[in-house]
């Protein structure tokens, strides 16, 4: 059997980055959010590669990557991913900030995925990651997948495997380190993928130059989304402030130390 | 005026979990500081009664329930179907419930379907001029936000951890049963069963008191200018084996086996905390061999008391955020510490 595989990823600053909120006209934001460095939100990047795989084992299958951000951000960001696997762009002009509404970028997402030409829902997968390194929302996906009417839905997806009958047998994350094993019938089906078990593909330049010819046109055909924030109010955004008071023990033996620890754990 | 709904699936055995008696904690927090407001339960399982009763001497003035074989079991479809009415047949303008992976899983959606808004990994829940305020974390807990809405439904996923656990007592309690069609395509999807290590290998405890965290360190060459990773995995399980802790790593530490270097073999994705892992909730953590700066201490933002061992006294993962650093070689002193445990 052969999919349509369309995997939501948003753009998020680079982990290592000091982030710093700043109060600006439309809300909170980042502190010189356009100048820090940006990459594919980490676990949409874990659903990336996962739908190449699965295309790739599945031959007539065909991957998109919907992605909502400035449009600047998202040819810088572009420029690494495009080299890792093949993929078509859709992406949409609109703020990357976590301080978005999940239903607002969900509708946005929703209206791009039904407007990709060809598509087959009954061939239908959409990825994503199950959550953002930015909001964190973890309701993005699910929102989408309502607007697309796709009602097998699965999160903290660590495994597919798709069978030769069209079904597929899922693995999501549960409480205390388990696993849920579902099988879902087929498509259309929407995943939130967790870490997956793929290592980050090697950059491939003929990949990167077959990805690059669609992706500059997609990047200006980007459709701008509305994400207004209405209803919503922030009250506050501070960093935390819970720098401790740390005691530095240099000179103690170890079986001094684990006399010490083993009595902190039992009390 | 506001009607507050509990929103909870009773487990396999019809009980209620921690977590949805902290979530019933703030669904309370919000009924007293919401004037006039409403406090409603809302329960989904096989069998429902025995954890509405459990609950029963709680404030709510109603109970919905929707019971049935399909119901015992966490799919999105059968919980759509079923979350969405008893929010229906409760009028609720606001859903109140634990963050569990189930919930986690279908509550946005059913949010879309009611028209609402929600927001997940709700830490505290408060009021401002008698309107709802929820606290949540932004960033991988990175900086934390305080937000209202407008919208109606407004859902609200509460964090495992974050509250006290309601004490109501137990009743008898009178359940209204919601009844739910289920579109025979929606049944799609069949759960098959759980996946989990055996008992004695598994090593993620959320109950547990104290989180042990690993860093890469342990596998790194020590004084003799070797690394010891079959020690370092001897002691780390040993350690974990005496003292019940749960096992937290460094991402660095799981991400080792994908780059083909030696690594310990208990270790996996879902042991991991910070950036791009979990953030537990525990009592204690103790920490060895981490290494690195702000972005890979979130994995321990909400542990309350926190110890390490490394052998650099400037270690940005402790200095600052531990209370105690002990400046020591790891293998050494949890070798002791086994023993004493022992």
């Amino acid at each position: 059997m052969d999919y349509q595989i369309v995997v939501c990823a948003g753009i998020v600053p680079d982990p290592l980055q000091t982030l710093e909120p700043v109060a600006a006209a439309t809300g909170p934001a980042l502190k010189n959010e356009m100048m820090l460095p940006a990459v594919l939100d980490p676990w949409a990047s874990h659903a990336l590669y996962e739908a190449a795989i699965l295309a790739k084992n599945a031959p007539g299958s065909k991957v998109w990557l919907v992605s909502l951000g400035p449009k600047a951000k998202l040819q810088q960001v572009m420029m690494t991913v495009a080299q890792k696997v093949p993929f078509e762009l859709v992406a949409l002009e609109g703020p990357a900030s976590g301080f978005t509404e999940a239903a607002e970028v969900a509708a946005a997402l929703a209206e791009a995925i039904q407007a990709i030409p060809g598509l087959d829902k009954s061939k239908l997968l959409v990825f994503g990651g199950w959550e953002s390194a930015s909001r964190g929302a973890g309701a993005t996906l699910q929102m989408a997948g309502e607007r697309l009417g796709i009602t097998e839905q699965f999160q903290g997806v660590d495994q597919l495997v798709a069978g030769a009958d069209g079904s597929l047998e899922i693995l999501e994350r549960i409480e205390g380190g388990r696993h849920q094993v579902s099988k879902c019938a087929g498509p259309p089906a929407l995943l939130g993928w967790a870490t997956g078990s793929l290592p980050e593909p090697k950059n491939n330049p003929q990949i990167g130059m077959a990805n690059m010819r669609a992706l500059m046109p997609a990047l200006q055909k980007a459709k701008p989304a509305k994400l207004a924030g209405e209803g919503l109010k922030f009250l506050s955004v501070t960093l935390p402030k819970q720098l401790r008071a740390t005691q530095i023990v240099k000179d103690k033996s170890p079986d001094a130390i684990a006399k010490e620890i083993a009595e902190w754990i039992k009390t | 005026m506001e009607t507050i709904l509990l929103l909870a699936h009773a487990d396999a055995g019809g009980a209620l979990a921690k977590p949805a008696r902290e979530a019933l904690r703030a669904a309370r927090t919000l009924n007293k500081a919401i004037a006039g407001s409403n406090l409603f339960v809302g329960l989904i399982g096989e069998n429902v009664q025995a954890a509405a009763d459990s609950i029963a001497a709680c404030p709510a003035t109603r109970y919905f329930g929707v019971a049935g074989a399909e119901f015992g079991q966490s799919r999105y479809c059968t919980d759509a179907a079923a979350a969405q009415a008893i929010i229906q047949a409760a009028q609720a303008t606001l859903v109140v419930a634990p963050a569990t992976s189930r919930w986690n899983r279908v509550l946005p959606g059913v949010a879309q379907r009611c028209g609402g808004r929600i927001d997940s990994h709700v830490t505290g829940v408060a009021d401002a001029d008698g309107q709802p305020v929820v606290n949540r974390w932004y960033y991988r807990q990175r900086m934390e936000a305080s937000l209202t809405r407008t919208q109606r439904p407004w859902f609200m996923l509460i964090d495992p951890g974050s509250q006290e656990a309601c004490e109501c007592g137990a009743g008898a309690a009178t359940v209204e049963l919601v009844p739910v069609k289920l579109a025979e395509a929606g049944q799609r999807t069949t759960v098959v069963g759980i996946r989990e290590p055996k008992a004695d290998a598994q090593t993620i405890r959320p109950d547990a008191p104290l989180l042990f965290v690993t860093g890469a360190g342990w596998t790194k060459k020590q004084a003799d200018g070797q690394a010891h990773v079959e020690e370092a995995g001897k002691l780390i399980v040993d350690f974990l084996k005496l003292s019940r802790a749960s096992l937290g790593s460094s991402k660095s530490l799981v991400d080792l086996g994908g780059e083909g270097q030696a690594v310990l073999p208990f270790l996996s994705h879902l042991n991991q905390i910070g950036q791009t892992g979990s953030t537990p909730r525990h009592a204690k953590g103790l920490s060895t061999c981490c290494h690195g700066e702000e972005p890979h201490t979130v994995g321990w933002r909400f542990i309350a008391e926190r110890r390490a061992i490394s052998l650099d006294p400037n270690c940005g993962w402790a200095r600052g955020k531990a209370d105690v650093l002990y400046v020591a070689d790891a293998f050494a002193v949890i070798a002791e510490l086994n023993k004493l445990l022992g």
